[in-house]
């Protein structure tokens, strides 16, 4: 079973960038996919990759990333426009990213209006404490704020 | 703030490309980086830079070739010092190694070594003047590490060139590198197999007088 975890930004707001990639990285290596409403900061998407990095051992492999800007899937100047404004007014509330661990998540296609997952199910071995991949599936999830209001009502419940 | 200013005085006493700049070669594995700085290296200074490789972090440290000197079609000539980094990537599996045939030990110290190699990377972002981001142009370009790459760069204001590389081969697709990032300058070449690098060496003297 896959679990989404939805963070809603104002739950990462106040944290400074050390604290948003601590907490979005420990919700990752608790084998759920982080489903955070709007965007890490530049310096912040590097510093995720640096402290994954960072924390690789023999349980947690990394981390399969993935955002959707809605001011670059604009389909013309105005609706950019529209997008960059929002932006401006609203911060980095826009857009959708994607965190999920490298044992459940093999791959996000990222094609830049949707994005796919392509997950492994966890099947534990009564032998050992170690994964095993199987039963590759795809899903897929849209961009668009009511994907992100779904994750919301899942939580919700 | 420091590149706002830099770009202020440069409209006042620009008088060419810059000299002896250190010049980046960033991308994902496997995206040719090595193979390209090879390639300058053995037409500039006739002899390699690193060891390359099918498996991909072949490149697990920082590697700086000093004072290369290019020369362009106007008699022109560039000194710059090479930086070749290890490939960025989000995930590093040893068990990916050991099905490339690695012996156990040999995968697990190759993804210690390359998950440093990936923080190092990060951290000479700081250390560069100029960035070359290699990309495998046969692979899908949208990945997440390819933008945060790019994103940084231009929040740094380090000039960029796209180096799509890999494009003797069949899957290759200049123009889904080109529609995936407008904003930017790509080129196409075959670092492997000498393609369009005359006209690359060219690009360079552009990228150095930004």
């Amino acid at each position: 079973m896959v679990t989404l975890h939805f963070v809603p930004y104002t739950e990462i707001e106040p944290l400074s960038g050390v604290g948003r990639i601590r907490k979005l990285l420990s919700i990752a290596k608790e084998n759920k996919i982080v489903l955070l409403q709007g965007r890490l900061r530049q310096e912040e998407e590097t510093e995720l990759i640096k402290t994954t990095m960072e924390e690789i051992n023999k349980e947690f492999k990394g981390i399969e990333l993935a955002v959707i800007n809605p001011s670059e899937t604009a389909k013309d100047g105005l609706q950019k426009l529209k997008y960059d404004v929002l932006g401006y007014l609203f911060g980095d509330t826009q857009g959708l990213t994607i965190i999920g661990p490298s044992s459940i998540v093999k791959k996000i296609k990222n094609d830049p209006g949707q994005i796919e997952l392509l997950t492994s199910e966890l099947r534990q071995s009564k032998a050992s404490v170690t994964h095993s991949r199987s039963n590759s599936e795809v899903r897929q999830i849209k961009s668009g704020a009511s994907k992100v209001q779904e994750a919301a009502r899942k939580k919700r419940k | 703030m420091i590149g706002r200013l830099k770009a202020f005085f440069k409209q006042f006493w620009d008088f060419g490309p810059r000299q002896n700049f250190k010049l980046g070669l960033y991308g994902p594995p496997n995206s040719g980086k090595t193979t390209l700085a090879n390639k300058i290296c053995l037409d500039w200074l006739g002899q390699e830079m690193g060891t390359t490789s099918a498996i991909p972090h072949e490149t697990r440290e920082i590697n700086v070739k000093d004072q290369i000197t290019i020369k362009g079609k106007t008699g022109k000539e560039l000194m710059f010092n090479l930086v070749d980094t290890p490939g960025i990537a989000t995930k590093i599996d040893y068990e990916d190694f050991m099905k490339a045939g690695m012996s156990a030990g040999k995968a697990k110290k190759r993804a210690r070594e390359a998950t440093k190699g990936v923080i190092e990377s990060i951290k000479w972002l700081d250390q560069v003047d100029t960035v070359l981001v290699v990309l495998d142009c046969t692979e899908d370009p949208y990945s997440q590490v390819n933008v945060t790459i790019i994103g940084n760069l231009a929040a740094r204001n380090i000039p960029v060139l796209i180096v799509a590389n890999k494009i003797d081969l069949k899957k290759a697709s200049l123009r889904k590198v080109q529609s995936a990032f407008p904003q930017y300058e790509v080129f196409g070449i075959s670092a492997k197999y000498g393609k369009n690098m005359d006209e690359f060496y060219e690009k360079l003297f552009e990228l150095a007088a930004k």
